[in-house]
Formats: structure tokens, sequence, C-alpha cells
């Protein structure tokens, strides 16, 4: 074996023209990006005020954009999936050989939901949890700025796969036998789990951070049954990550040790056992299904109570209803394979369960309806997207429902039914509500609101494109099609394969309004500053301070005395108010200094985890030993906060007070 | 404390009533890392119940009773109990801020660890050497990397002691270097924890079968 492994340059894909012409594209548009901001000379700038940052508002933005970028990779996959299935029936072979086509569905599921959805749902959390808790930062700054990087690295590596080598052809599961080396000989499998074990980490990183933070770092007087209800989905979503994720790291480290030791966890032969692999992976696979939505739907909480003017209804029952959802997301895993055999007994305990998890969602559907009902409803783009999703995620509800229905899963099991289903809770759930939580957080980032009018076409394209993509595929399956064909011969499926491309065309005019919305919001911001901090008329503690806040947050913890702790204070009378802020005194506060070691780390990560997937020892090691000095460097730094004096403090809160008082 | 901050605003006592804010930075640290300590159970609790399915599928190789002996498990048991309790006088030494009792107890934990990890050494290649290779069947697949990660993880231990000793010696007893060996303290008890586990369900469960 050569001094880098398996690596040559047969591993640069030039006998296929799509993946040339991708990896070019990928190149050509990130060398465009550092040499933009080469030339404008942003790069101090962005090492001091973004790379290095461990501010829990700048980690969470940088999240979204890692997201929003990875939503265009994973859309790309989406789209020659369409295109290929619109065209490859009866003679026609479409334009994708199998190989490709199969790296292609694998990347896009891997990316949409551990490179799109997650850290979206993550950036949202960071940003507004500890905001609306009232606290300076999370539990662990620069731990969070080491989960950021970790992400990013897992992500580099999986586009990395893209140039260099191959991406899995196993699906976003990698079931073994066939991930396991007999089957898949090549790089792709290890691709696959070298991100995921390296972000992995990141996230768990990021659930410990903020189970902490939550139960130990909230204002006074922020009881638990005062909490706004995202940071009680924050809470659920992060126990579930800490709950989840080791058993997907175990998982994972046992089919590493399968594929590069010889060892006999899952293989066909040395009496290994690849259901237990399939029972691991949703074990860790149906409680991740509720941290994505979760979140999704402390957003929708907070977005409806605003926008309808009302507290939220049932408060004490939203909160029951989420830690329901989190118990019960652990008791229903097996009904991702009620095809394997197991006893009816057992099949009908999960489905059994997997009905039960409906009723507490139901719980919270009426809850956001009750809150509409007598409310003067705003119609802004957040309040669109959640419209859109209580009609759409209802539908994916129910046809969630009938899955759990063993005899009708022997049916659909690994059909176009079920992937109609997971599309429609996914998208409808998850995706608008971190479109939702995009358009309400953002005047808080930045300080000035997203443009309305693309701001709703990205709306209005992405629901009806949803309809269009998805609702042929529920025929489809029903009409018995599988995932993941490259080609079939049934002709009679060509029509409505048609017209889900042409939906995942509308959704691409829906990902363009998103961009466009962007841009025209950043060059129109005069005309939509927000100068008070609170653009929407909000109820929760994070409108109560400047728009974007200090990094500090709050000059003065705030003291909460309610649920709804901002809409409180806005009642009282002004005199009153006044009196408030201008009595209290200013205390000088301790900041986390920003730090390189999440950067430094994930640069390292990147490497000995591209080592270990070419087999590049002398690399890995290299690679591991740098992480460990990185570590001791952190471990051995003297001052690791700045303090801001009282002086400085009252002379920003003052500021910002009188400019919103105008 | 007013009424209101005991009973709660609807009049009935609430568990979290008297919420005074931010928790300081000690309880905060300590706190997150028993999360990441039930994390890693959980990564256990995966690696137990693969151990529990393949127990079995021996694949015509040897099982439990033909490998494991189990004068040699007492004393690693032995070793690794004793280093929890010295760890525990070392922790009583911070508390006293007595650096050379610190690094006693350091010296002590880290000897008995290291020769539970010797035991543990030379039962593997004891194994590897008899043909009990992981890649013989999946029950010892399962054996060695359940057995592995913990002693992976007491390695770790060891590396992360010598760490805290010469932060000790450099730093001397500020905040954050107490944080931290407090930590320590928790991740080698945690560690028993697991042994225990590992005890009763690999070495006892699989000598009586």
């Amino acid at each position: 074996m050569s001094i880098l492994g398996k690596l040559s340059w047969s591993a640069i894909p030039i006998h296929e023209p799509e993946a040339m012409a991708a990896s070019g594209l990928m190149i050509a548009g990130v060398i465009a990006v550092l040499l933009w901001t080469t030339a404008r000379g942003y790069w101090p700038y962005l090492w001091r005020e973004w790379l290095t940052s461990v501010d829990h508002k700048r980690i969470g933005v940088m999240y979204c954009v890692l997201a929003l970028l990875m939503l265009l990779r994973g859309f790309i996959d989406a789209i020659m999936m369409r295109a290929q299935q619109a065209f490859a029936a009866g003679s026609s072979q479409g334009y994708l050989p199998p190989g490709h086509f199969d790296q292609i569905f694998s990347a896009h599921g891997t990316i949409m939901i551990f490179f799109m959805a997650m850290p979206f749902m993550i950036g949202l959390m960071n940003f507004a949890v500890p905001l609306q808790l009232g606290a300076r930062d999370v539990a662990f700054p620069t731990l969070n700025s080491v989960s950021l990087w970790l992400t990013a690295s897992g992500i580099l590596l999986t586009n990395i796969s893209l140039v260099i080598g191959e991406f899995a052809k196993t699906g976003w599961v990698a079931y073994p036998p066939l991930s396991e080396l007999k089957f898949s000989p090549g790089v792709g499998v290890d691709y696959y789990l070298w991100s995921l074990q390296i972000s992995g980490i990141g996230t768990l990183m990021t659930g410990i951070n903020f189970v902490t933070t939550i139960l130990k770092l909230r204002a006074p007087g922020m009881r638990y049954m005062r909490m706004p209800v995202f940071c009680w989905t924050a809470l659920a979503t992060n126990l579930l990550i800490v709950a989840a994720f080791p058993v997907l790291t175990a998982t994972f480290a046992m089919l590493l040790l399968d594929r590069y030791l010889g060892f006999h966890f899952f293989t066909v032969d040395g009496q290994g056992n690849m259901m237990m692999y399939v029972n691991l992976f949703w074990v860790w696979g149906h409680p991740e299904v509720y941290i994505l939505v979760l979140p999704a739907f402390g957003v929708f909480s907070e977005v409806i109570a605003t926008f309808s003017g009302k507290p939220l209804f049932g408060y004490r029952s939203m909160v029951a209803a989420t830690m329901a959802i989190c118990i019960l997301s652990f008791m229903v895993w097996l009904h991702h394979f009620f095809t394997m055999g197991a006893s009816a007994d057992v099949n009908g305990f999960f489905g059994i369960m997997s009905m039960i998890i409906a009723v507490p969602t139901g719980v919270k559907l009426f809850n956001w309806l009750f809150t509409m009902y007598g409310g003067r409803v705003r119609f802004t783009v957040s309040i669109l997207w959640s419209l859109g999703f209580m009609v759409t995620f209802a539908i994916g509800g129910m046809t969630g429902v009938l899955l759990a229905v063993p005899p009708a899963d022997f049916q659909l099991h690994n059909s176009l039914f079920l992937i109609a289903h997971f599309h429609n809770t996914i998208i409808g759930g998850v995706f608008f509500g971190a479109m939702a939580g995009y358009n309400y957080w953002f005047p808080k980032a930045f300080g000035f609101r997203l443009e309305e009018r693309w701001g709703a076409g990205a709306f209005w394209c992405w629901l009806v494109g949803f309809y269009l993509a998805f609702m042929p595929l529920y025929v489809l399956g029903l009409m018995g099609m599988t995932r993941r064909m490259q080609h079939y011969d049934d002709l009679n499926w060509q029509p409505l394969l048609i017209v889900a491309a042409v939906g995942a065309l509308v959704i691409m005019a829906g990902i363009g309004c998103i961009v466009v919305q962007l841009v025209v919001s950043i060059r129109t911001r005069e005309l939509r500053r927000d100068t008070t901090g609170d653009p929407w008329n909000g109820r929760t503690l994070e409108w109560s301070t400047s728009s974007p806040p200090p990094p500090w947050n709050y000059a003065l913890l705030p003291h909460v005395k309610g649920i709804d702790a901002f809409w409180a204070m806005k009642q009282q009378a002004p005199g009153e108010q006044a009196a408030h802020v201008q009595t209290a005194g200013y205390a000088p506060i301790e900041m986390p200094k920003n730090s390189a070691t999440g950067f430094v780390t994930a640069f390292f990560a990147v490497i000995t985890g591209f080592a270990l997937i070419w087999h590049i020892w002398w690399m890995a090691g290299l690679g591991v030993f740098g992480a460990l000095v990185t570590l001791l460097v952190f471990a051995w730094r003297d001052q690791d906060e700045i303090e801001i004096p009282a002086g400085e403090l009252a002379r920003i809160d003052r500021s910002y007070r009188a400019e919103a008082a105008t | 404390m007013s009424t209101e901050a005991i009973f709660g605003a609807e009049g009935a006592i609430t568990v979290d009533a008297i919420y005074e804010g931010p928790a300081p930075k000690r309880i905060v640290v300590a706190y997150g890392f028993w999360i990441f300590l039930l994390s890693d159970i959980v990564l256990f609790s995966a690696l137990f119940a693969t151990y529990a399915v393949l127990v079995h599928a021996t694949a015509g190789g040897p099982d439990g009773v033909q490998l494991f002996s189990q004068t040699r498990i007492a004393i690693e048991t032995g070793c690794l109990l004793a280093s929890s309790y010295t760890c525990g006088l070392m922790w009583m030494a911070i508390g006293a801020r007595n650096p050379a009792a610190t690094y006693l107890g350091a010296a002590v934990t880290f000897v008995l660890g290291a020769a539970f990890l010797a035991l543990e050494i030379r039962e593997f290649a004891g194994m590897i050497a008899a043909g009990a290779t992981p890649q013989r069947s999946a029950f010892l697949s399962a054996f060695f990397t359940l057995v592995g990660s913990h002693g992976a993880h007491v390695t770790l231990g060891l590396i992360w002691l010598t760490v805290m000793m010469a932060q000790v010696a450099t730093k001397g007893f500020v905040a954050a270097v107490t944080r931290r060996l407090a930590c320590f303290s928790l991740f080698w008890h945690a560690l028993d924890i697991i042994w225990v586990g590992i005890f009763t369900v690999v070495y006892l469960m699989g000598i009586r079968t």
C-alpha cells in the first residue's frame, strides 16, 4: 500500500460527466467566494467576528447559513432524481447510470436530514433559546463553537466525496450487508460513516450544552412552567439528542469495525446479525424524527401566538404533549421494519404505540387552532408557513397512522407511499417550521425585516410544488412502485412521475424566491429597519432587547414574573416600565473570549476523517495528534473571559432604549 | 421571600417555585458533565444490547465458558474499585488544597488503573494468541468491542489524570482546574459503574452458561 493509502488519480471521476460538471461547479463556487473575500479584505473581519466567535447568536446564524447552502446541494440531488424518473421508463434508461443514481439518492437523504434539517433547527435553537431564557450565552460557549465546526467538517467531507472518490450507494440508512466491505468495497460508505461520526459528535455536544443551558441558566423567576414553548421543545429535542445520538455513534462504530478490521457484527458470515444494525439505527432514527420536528413545533407555537395577538392556548397541555412525544418517540422504532419478521404481538405493540404518538401531536394541532380562534391574525410570511404546515402536516400525520397498521405496512413498506409520507412530514413540518422561524427571527438577528412579497412567493411555490411533487407519489406507492428505482418498465407510472417532476420545478422556483427575498431584503434594508427591537409586537423576552442584541444579550438580567414575560412588561404603565429600567444598577459582566479552538479542531477532524476514509494511517495519526494539542492549548489558556465594564453596558443599553423610545 | 415566590401564581405549590436565576459555573460545569456521562452510558447500553444479542453467535468458535478466567477478572475488578477509592481520597486532598496528597492520590489511582489495563491487555493478548480473535465470530466481535471500549475509556482517563496533574503543577488549584478535577472524578466513578455491568453481564453470566 502506498503512502497515500487507497488514494490515487483514479479517485477523480473523470469518466462521469455529471459528477465532473457538478464538482467543477462546486469548486468554482468555493474559489469564487474565497477570492471575493480576499479581494474585499474581509478575512480579518470574518476570522474575528464569525469564525472564532463563541457567541450563540453568531453560531446560530452560521448554522442556518450552512443549512441553506446544503438545501441547495440536497435539492440539486432531488431534481436530478425527479428528472431521471420522469424519463427512464420502458425502453429509455434516462441520463443517470445506476451507480450514479444510487449515490444521488443516498447523498440527498444524508444531506437533507443531517446537514440541512438538523443544522437549521440547531441554528434556530442556538439563536433563540438563550435569548428567550434571559441568559447571556449557552452553558459552554467554546464547546458550542466546536459543535458548529464539527458539523461543518462532516458537511465538507460529504461534499469532498463528490470530487474525490464516491459517496455511498446504499441509501441514507446504509443497511448491512449491502454497506459491508464485501458488497460496498469503495470509499463511499466510509465517507458516509466518517462524515456522520464527526458531525454526530458535534451534535451530541450541542445536546449536552442545551440541556445544561435550559436547566441551569434561566433568568431569575423563569420557572419551568414560565418558559416559552420553543424552549420546552428545545429541551425535549436536546434530551433526545443526548439519549439517541450515542446509539448512532455506537452503531456506526460497529459497522466501521466490520469494514476496517473484519469484525462480524452485521456480516453474513461469522454469525453476524444485520437486523441488529437496523434495530439500533432506528432506535436512534425515530427519536431523530422528533429531534427535527419538535423545535419546528416550538417555532409554530411562538409564531402563531405572536401573530394572533393572544397567549398560546393550552400552554400546559402543549408542554405535556411535547414531553410525551419525547418519551414515546423511543417506543416506536420497530415500525420502520414491520417486515423484519417479528411476531404479531411485537408488531402489534409497535403499531399501537405509533398510533398513540399521533395523540399528543393532535393535541398540539388543536392548541394552535384555538390560539388563532378569536385572535386578530396578522398574515405575515411566518404565519403563512404555519398555516401551510397545519394542513400539510395533518395529512402527513394521517398517512403515518395508515403506515402504523402492520398489515397495511406490509403492502406499503419501501414503496413511494412511504417516501410521500415522510416528505409530507419533514417538508411540511420541519422545513416549513424552519422557514417560519427564519422569517420570524431574522429581524432580531440582523436588525431589519425580510421582504414580504418574495417571502410569500416562496411560501406559495413551496406549498403548490410540494403537493404536485408528492401527492402523485402516494398514488404511485399504491400502484406498487418501490423507492430508489433508476428505471421502471410500467409505463402507467410515467405520467404521475412527470407531474412530480413539475412539482420539483415549482419547488425550485420557491427556492429561487428565498434567494431573491434575501438579496432584495439586504439591498433595501433601510426600508425595513427594526429600531425598537420588537418588530412583531412579540411576547417573549428576546423582543425586549435590541435588534441585533448586544453580545451579552441583556445588560441587566430580566426578572420574569409569568408566561409571556415581555408581553406582561409591555402591559405595565409606561412610567412603571421606565422606573424599572432606570433604577436598576449596571454591574460589570464576564463574557467568554473568542476562541479558534472550534475551527482548529474541525480542521484536524477533516484531516483525520479524510485520512481514515482513504486508509492514510500516518495522516490520521497526525490529525488526532493535532486535535489533542489543540485541546491542551485550550486547557492551558489563562484568560478565558473578558470583563465588560458597567459604564460601557450602561452606555449601550441607554442608547438602545432612547432609540427604541423615539 | 414573597408568598408568590413560594406558591405559584395560581396559589398551588410548584416544584420549581423558588428559582433565583443562573447557577454558578461550578454547578453548571459538573451538571453538563453529568449529562455527558449519561450519554456515555447510553453508548455503552447499545454495546451491551449488541453483546446480549450476539452472545451465542459463536460461529463454532469458543464461548465465554472456555475463555474467561475468574481469578484474573476478580483481581482486575479489585484494582478498578480500589482506584475509585483512592480517587475519592485524591478529591479530599484537592478539597484541602494539599498538593502533595493530591499527587499521591493521583499516583496510586494511576497505578491501579494501569494495573487493571495491563491485566485486560494480557487477557486480550492471550485470547488472540489462542485464535479467539474478534474476527473469529460475532460473539467475539461484540466481546472485544464492549470490553475494549471500557478499556479505551480507562486509557483516556489515565491520560486525562496525567494532564490534570500537570495542570495542578503549573496552574495550582485555580477554579478551572478544580472544576476539571471534579469532572475527572465523576468520569472515573462512572467507569466503575460500567465495569460492574460488564463484570455481571459478560463475565459472571458468561461463565455460568
